[in-house]
């Protein structure tokens, strides 16, 4: 009797190791435990140039990597200080669900299934992103009506596996999944010629053809067929929580709208304009409001970087354009609601 | 726990009568007791502490529970099916059923060739030619001591590096060796086929028939009834006369290349081939050393005592040897079987739809983790305790009756 019963309670312990109910504190379980922690657990892809990949000497660099930081800046004041968990596509939510991450910025899709099912939410999105596919230029292919019958590489369990299976579907065309969990192993398999297409974000397909040896022998094609909005993710139940990640990302984009960078933000300190007064935390107590130092924005910034320089310093490199993804009001998407 | 058992012995007249237990902690009946009632509490406090908060967490979450989601609409894409399954169109049910199959599919044939493979090189082992010997020492000590999953890496990227399909190794035409898989022809499957197969069937079983009718008539009258040739035409014979009379249909469907890859036919894909070649290999070194062993455990006297008695080498093996090394080796291949099943599951390390990988898949995308990891536990329970029903059956069956 006792053997059969372990059983279930094995399979609930996944959830169980989740955090319980605070009783004291700033009001948010997760805030409570970085703050004890002194670091913050964040995780990531971990292999993708551009969103978060280990450079020469093992330090994580990346779009995402800067989103990790930036919040660690904002709560301890010193963006080192994070760890970074490096998951594959499937077991992500589950690290999240489980508290064995605090936050999840790894190239996630924000979808209404996700966000109504996965007892998590979307803070934002940091990448506005599309499904594409990338061949081999020898194929001679030059567009993705061409594909019946191709053998697609993809990633299981992401939203870029829905949205092909929802396009070839839609065109009445025929495809074999190759599905491969690691990412430099799906790759790999699409070199060797396992798969005729891989099918990924444009933005991670632009990179991987970047960092080839020979770039040309790869060729996307013109049709990106899904949106894939990328953003933060976090527990839903912890809504302090959520308006940390939330605001940090914001104030990185309201830093870019005032020209505020790492370099300039010191001197900002004499400006008169007051939104720019409330993000250095000079007036008012929106940190404090937050749970946080008043000078939280001041420390993701100045330590970090605006929007504009987390861009330049991983995406341009790449010669990833910034299209859509520059600020509303030099034709992007990217928009903050003021911060008063 | 002892006192309260119907141990007929127990029971005899002749043990002391049993005292009434005494509230008293010398007494060790009323220590067992209240140990027993410990344990269950504690382990009952512990249970409710999980269920509580997991419930409490799921809660806040807003996490739906329970099995409803099998029964939705499915939108992953799945590599290798056995039953038909179409993404967008199929359930999550039909998913894992046929993320299941895939399970089975691999964990049966698997099984299969591991024990012949293995039984051939344990087998070898033992003969006095000194290279086979030798050769499968090496093979033995070689293959068990690197890891599994590093080996299904090399054998998955080994199969990779084959020619892509416009340029496919052709083996008369017919069989494709290409980075896609090996691609063979197909029987297209008729109706006489399939009565062709009953037929089968119904000769198997009228062979075993046969065979015990054949025993009895040995036992009674000294006489064996030739039981080989009944059994061959029975098993062979019977299906290729109903196939006959069926207007013996033999189309086959030739793979040939079109488009991307080659259409037609019947394919073995490089994960399959990677993941059954893997486990065959790793498993079979393990099932050699078990094979070896048996038959060592075998004293060489009673090969000589046989032989005194005058019978031939097969029958030697068959029943004297055979019979008392099986007993040695039946216990531990039941491990290895199972160990065999339990390790198909590296199969998302090399992207081959197995049962785990549908599961962590859909609950990837439904969010039912608790549910999903049930299903997996509970299918890997069911086929790992058929399996050791099967075995356990059948040691018994051929264990040494001492008398």
């Amino acid at each position: 009797m006792i053997r059969a019963s372990l059983l279930p309670a094995a399979g609930l312990l996944l959830l169980a190791a989740a955090g319980t109910a605070h009783a004291d504190g700033s009001g948010s379980a997760t805030l409570d435990a970085v703050k004890a922690r002194g670091q913050l657990v964040c995780g990531v892809e971990g292999s993708t140039p551009g969103f978060s990949i280990p450079d020469s000497q093992g330090v994580y660099r990346g779009l995402d990597v800067d989103g990790c930081k930036a919040v660690a800046a904002a709560i301890l004041g010193d963006s080192s200080k994070v760890k970074y968990v490096p998951l594959t596509s499937t077991n992500r939510f589950t690290a999240l669900q489980a508290a064995e991450i605090d936050v999840l910025i790894r190239e996630t899709t924000w979808t209404m299934g996700r966000e109504a099912s996965l007892g998590a939410e979307f803070a934002g999105i940091n990448f506005y992103d599309g499904t594409g596919f990338i061949v081999k230029t020898a194929q001679g292919i030059k567009s993705a009506k061409e594909l019946d019958g191709a053998s697609v590489c993809v990633q299981p369990g992401t939203s870029t596996e829905l949205a092909i299976a929802d396009y070839f579907r839609q065109a009445k065309l025929k495809f074999t999944p190759i599905l491969i969990d690691n990412y430099p192993e799906l790759q790999a398999a699409f070199i060797s010629g396992r798969c005729d297409v891989l099918s990924n974000d444009s933005s991670a397909l632009a990179t991987f053809r970047a960092t080839q040896a020979k770039p040309a022998d790869f060729m996307l094609l013109p049709e990106i067929i899904s949106k894939e909005p990328l953003g933060p993710m976090v527990r839903k139940g912890d809504d302090k929580w959520f308006d940390i990640i939330r605001w940090t990302y914001f104030a990185q984009l309201i830093a870019e709208e005032h020209g505020l960078t790492s370099a300039t933000i010191d001197a900002a300190a004499t400006s008169q304009e007051p939104e720019v007064r409330r993000f250095l935390g000079l007036e008012g107590d929106l940190g404090k409001a937050l749970g946080l130092d008043n000078k939280w924005a001041y420390n993701a910034i100045k330590q970090v970087g605006n929007a504009a320089e987390i861009w330049d310093r991983n995406m341009t490199p790449l010669g990833v354009p910034r299209g859509i993804n520059a600020l509303w009001n030099k034709g992007g998407l990217m928009y903050a609601p003021p911060m008063r | 726990m002892s006192g309260t058992t119907a141990d007929p012995r127990l029971a005899a007249p002749r043990l002391a009568p049993r005292r009434p237990i005494r509230l008293s902690w010398s007494d060790g009946r009323f220590r067992n007791i209240v140990y027993q009632i410990l344990v269950l509490a504690g382990f009952v406090l512990v249970l409710r502490y999980l269920v509580g908060n997991t419930m409490m967490n799921l809660e806040a979450r807003h996490i739906a529970t329970g099995f409803g989601f099998l029964d939705s609409t499915s939108g992953m894409p799945l590599g290798e099916t056995i039953l038909p399954y179409t993404a967008g169109v199929s359930t999550y049910g039909r998913a894992l059923t046929d993320g299941v199959l895939n399970t089975l599919k691999v964990a049966v044939i698997g099984v299969v060739l591991a024990t012949v493979l293995g039984t051939l090189i344990g087998i070898a082992r033992l003969s006095p030619n000194w290279l086979l010997s030798k050769l499968a020492a090496i093979y033995v000590e070689f293959l068990r001591d690197i890891p599994l999953l590093l080996q299904l890496l090399f054998w998955y990227v080994l199969l990779q590096g084959l020619p892509a399909p416009k340029k496919a190794i052709s083996l008369f035409g017919a069989v494709f060796l290409s980075n896609r898989g090996i691609r063979i022809p197909q029987l297209n499957w008729e109706d006489a086929h399939s009565f062709a197969l009953l037929a089968c069937a119904v000769g198997i079983l009228g062979s075993v028939l046969w065979a015990k009718y054949a025993k009895r008539r040995q036992d009674a009258t000294g006489i064996r009834p030739p039981v080989w040739p009944v059994s061959l035409a029975l098993i062979v014979g019977l299906p290729v006369v109903v196939w006959a009379v069926l207007g013996a249909p033999w189309d086959w469907e030739l793979p040939a290349l079109k488009g991307f890859n080659f259409q037609g036919g019947g394919t073995v894909t490089p994960e399959y081939a990677a993941l059954l070649t893997g486990l065959v290999i790793y498993t079979a070194s393990y099932i050699a050393e078990i094979v070896r062993s048996g038959i060592q455990a075998v004293a060489h006297g009673q090969w000589e005592a046989a032989q005194a008695l005058g019978l031939h080498r097969g029958k030697i093996l068959r029943l004297v040897v055979l019979p008392q090394a099986l007993r040695v080796i039946v216990p531990p291949m039941t491990s290895q079987y199972l160990n065999l099943t339990k390790n198909s599951s590296l199969a998302v390390a090399i992207g081959y739809q197995d049962v785990v990988s549908v599961a962590s898949t859909t609950l990837n995308q439904t969010g039912q983790a608790i549910e999903g990891i049930t299903i997996i536990m509970v299918v890997y329970l069911s086929i790992s305790l058929s399996i050791s029903l099967f075995m356990n059956w059948y040691n018994a069956r051929i264990a040494l009756v001492e008398r």
